[in-house]
């Protein structure tokens, strides 16, 4: 018999006090792991976006705030599209600053029997792309082929399967890394494909026409600023130039999100710390109350020789194989939770919502598990070391 | 030869005086009892023997060491290696089973060795009982349990507080026929007690009033 076993078999026959303990610490290790994930998807979330951008300046037409909120396109995947002359993204690099312009096209799919499902589809030019192609290039070694696919994560085929999209055949090539934004629904081809696709959609009654009647257009250019440009200047002298076309500055854009993620981000951790508070002081009455139930057996064991270091060392490894169990389970159902309902979640967030890696949620998980042991032990420890203090003879007497 | 010496001991709390010049002197081998009514200083005296509580004033030596200068952790050491303590309120350990009861015991001292612990349960007649938690024994049990308890360690000094003040007369006669038992075989018994039939049965009877010693009674009777 050693101190371990002493404990075990004092948890084992304590179920009721046991229980409690564990269902405490589980709900810490809960709102803490739970909590955590939450958090750091959001981040991660607003990270890829900004990686995904990648550009400092994105010109839309004039029409894209009103007819549909392409920031909802990126953030939430909604499907939608607006379209300009495509000759915006070389008047573009005609302003001093502009280093490279990449011009997007976007058509959205319809829910009916042309099309496989309800996506937004994007055609980029490889040759100018630098936002999304860095992103394709993880998941496809050659350059998109006429037909041929990128997708994201969560439109739901596979490499080899073929989707419809306005009656088109188009093969799958790639499927792209999760980003946690609206871009993981999305669809990516060549600007050749995209030709293709629109007049497809113009066949079935979707036009892409603008008033000046040139078939060329795009839907969105992506600007990068030459280094030692300003910005803001760089923004305004688009918008001056360029007529029916709304120069939007991508930091702004991302503001809104981090803002909301800052606030979000906020009030977990302050949820986290109220929780965290109120039950390290609801562990330290229980412990105290527990150990002082307890004063009479400790006093006994004093007596039987057992020093005040063993006794201590006792009611930590009890408090210490609570806290592990409840850290496991509290961890386990904010993982079940966490992961099996992350798409309920981000949908409810409306914010970029990316799961970190298996090593990083690995890392918090035995991060939050410790931390419910040592919180656990160390609440346990302060009680059973006042208590310790006191003389056996005198806490036999009283605790008799 | 002497196991205990109390030399001109007083324990004072704030105006009271619990133990008051009190002096004894009990032999290696020697059953003594402690009688006295409610305040007169027995569990004071209990305390200061055990190594449980020091003494204000005088020298308490055991085996030779003086204890009343000893540190807790000596002092715990000592109580561990030389005494076994026996309580009115049993004070077993309530999750564990009489046998596992024994062995803690055993653990805090050296070794635990549930052979050893169970031949001490069939000494005090509870081997069939030795799986059993406190709640399932009777109060004469659960004392024996503690006789078992305190002699696992073969100490030198058995000390018992009221330790038939909750049993029965039937549980009272086998625990002091173990008592007896003990004392045949060489180990000192201090027996702390209200019950004039327990303080007949041994050697000698100490009779504390008011902190002091009022009187000493050797029983004439005792062995026959």
């Amino acid at each position: 018999m050693k101190i371990l076993p002493l404990s075990v078999k004092n948890l084992a026959r304590k179920p009721g006090r046991t229980t409690a303990l564990v269902l405490l610490t589980a709900f810490l290790a809960l709102a803490v792991f739970g909590g955590s994930v939450i958090t750091l998807s959001l981040r991660a979330g607003l990270r890829s976006l900004e990686a995904r951008l990648g550009a400092d300046i994105i010109l839309v037409p004039s029409e894209a705030e009103s007819k549909v909120s392409f920031r909802n396109m990126f953030l939430q995947g909604t499907t939608g599209a607006f379209y300009m002359d495509a000759s915006v993204a070389e008047k573009a690099l005609e302003v001093p600053g502009v280093e490279k312009a990449a011009p997007q096209t976007f058509l959205a799919s319809l829910k009916a029997d042309c099309c496989s499902v309800k996506i937004q589809v994007i055609g980029i030019d490889p040759s100018r792309d630098f936002t999304v192609q860095p992103w394709i290039a993880r998941s496809l070694k050659n350059e998109l082929g006429d037909m041929e696919v990128a997708v994201g994560c969560k439109v739901g085929a596979g490499i080899g399967e073929t989707i419809r999209i306005y009656e088109q055949r188009c093969k799958v090539t790639a499927c792209l890394e999760p980003t946690g934004t609206g871009l993981d629904t999305a669809v990516y081809c060549n600007m050749k494909t995209m030709d293709t696709l629109l007049a497809a959609a113009e066949a079935k009654g979707v036009s892409h026409r603008i008033s000046s009647g040139d078939d060329s257009v795009v839907s969105a250019v992506y600007i990068k600023v030459r280094d030692g440009y300003d910005i803001g200047d760089v923004n305004t002298a688009l918008t001056g130039k360029l007529r029916k076309v709304t120069a939007v500055r991508t930091r702004s854009m991302l503001t809104g999100v981090s803002d909301s993620l800052a606030g979000i981000s906020r009030t977990v951790t302050a949820m986290i710390v109220v929780i965290w508070v109120l039950a390290f002081v609801i562990l330290l009455l229980a412990y105290t109350l527990i150990v002082r139930e307890r004063s009479r057996e400790f006093a006994v064991l004093r007596l039987l020789g057992a020093s005040r270091n063993m006794l201590g060392r006792m009611a930590l490894y009890e408090s210490a194989v609570c806290g592990l169990i409840g850290g496991i389970a509290g961890t386990g159902i904010a993982a079940v939770g966490v992961f099996s309902f992350s798409a309920l979640i981000e949908g409810s967030l409306g914010l970029p919502y990316l799961i970190p890696g298996f090593s990083t949620i690995l890392c918090l998980a035995a991060g939050t598990i410790l931390l419910s042991v040592a919180v656990s032990a160390l609440t346990s420890a302060f009680a059973a070391w006042r208590l310790s203090r006191v003389n056996p003879g005198t806490a036999l007497r009283d605790g008799a | 030869m002497s196991l205990l010496e109390l030399k001109n001991i007083s324990k004072i709390y704030g105006e009271l005086k619990a133990l008051d010049n009190v002096s004894l002197h009990v032999d290696q081998g020697e059953w003594v009892a402690i009688m006295g009514p409610s305040g007169s200083g027995k569990s004071t005296m209990m305390n200061i023997i055990g190594c449980m509580d020091k003494p204000t004033k005088g020298e308490v030596l055991l085996d030779g060491v003086d204890i009343s200068r000893e540190s807790s952790k000596a002092l715990t050491d000592i109580r561990r290696d030389k005494i076994g303590l026996i309580f009115q309120q049993f004070h077993m350990v309530n999750y564990l089973t009489a046998v596992e009861n024994v062995m803690v015991s055993q653990y805090y001292h050296s070794m635990p060795d549930e052979k050893e612990a169970l031949e001490a349960l069939e000494r005090v007649g509870l081997r069939e009982r030795a799986r059993h938690l406190p709640s399932q024994l009777s109060g004469g049990e659960q004392q024996r349990v503690c006789v078992a308890r305190a002699l696992i360690n073969h100490p030198e000094l058995i000390l018992a507080d009221e330790p038939t003040g909750n049993l029965d007369e039937a549980n009272e006669n086998i625990v002091l026929d173990l008592f007896a038992r003990l004392h045949q075989e060489g180990t000192t018994l201090i027996v702390v007690t209200h019950d004039p039939e327990v303080a007949e049965a041994a050697q000698r009877t100490i009779v504390l009033e008011h902190g002091r010693i009022a009187r000493e009674v050797i029983n004439e009777n005792f062995g026959k």
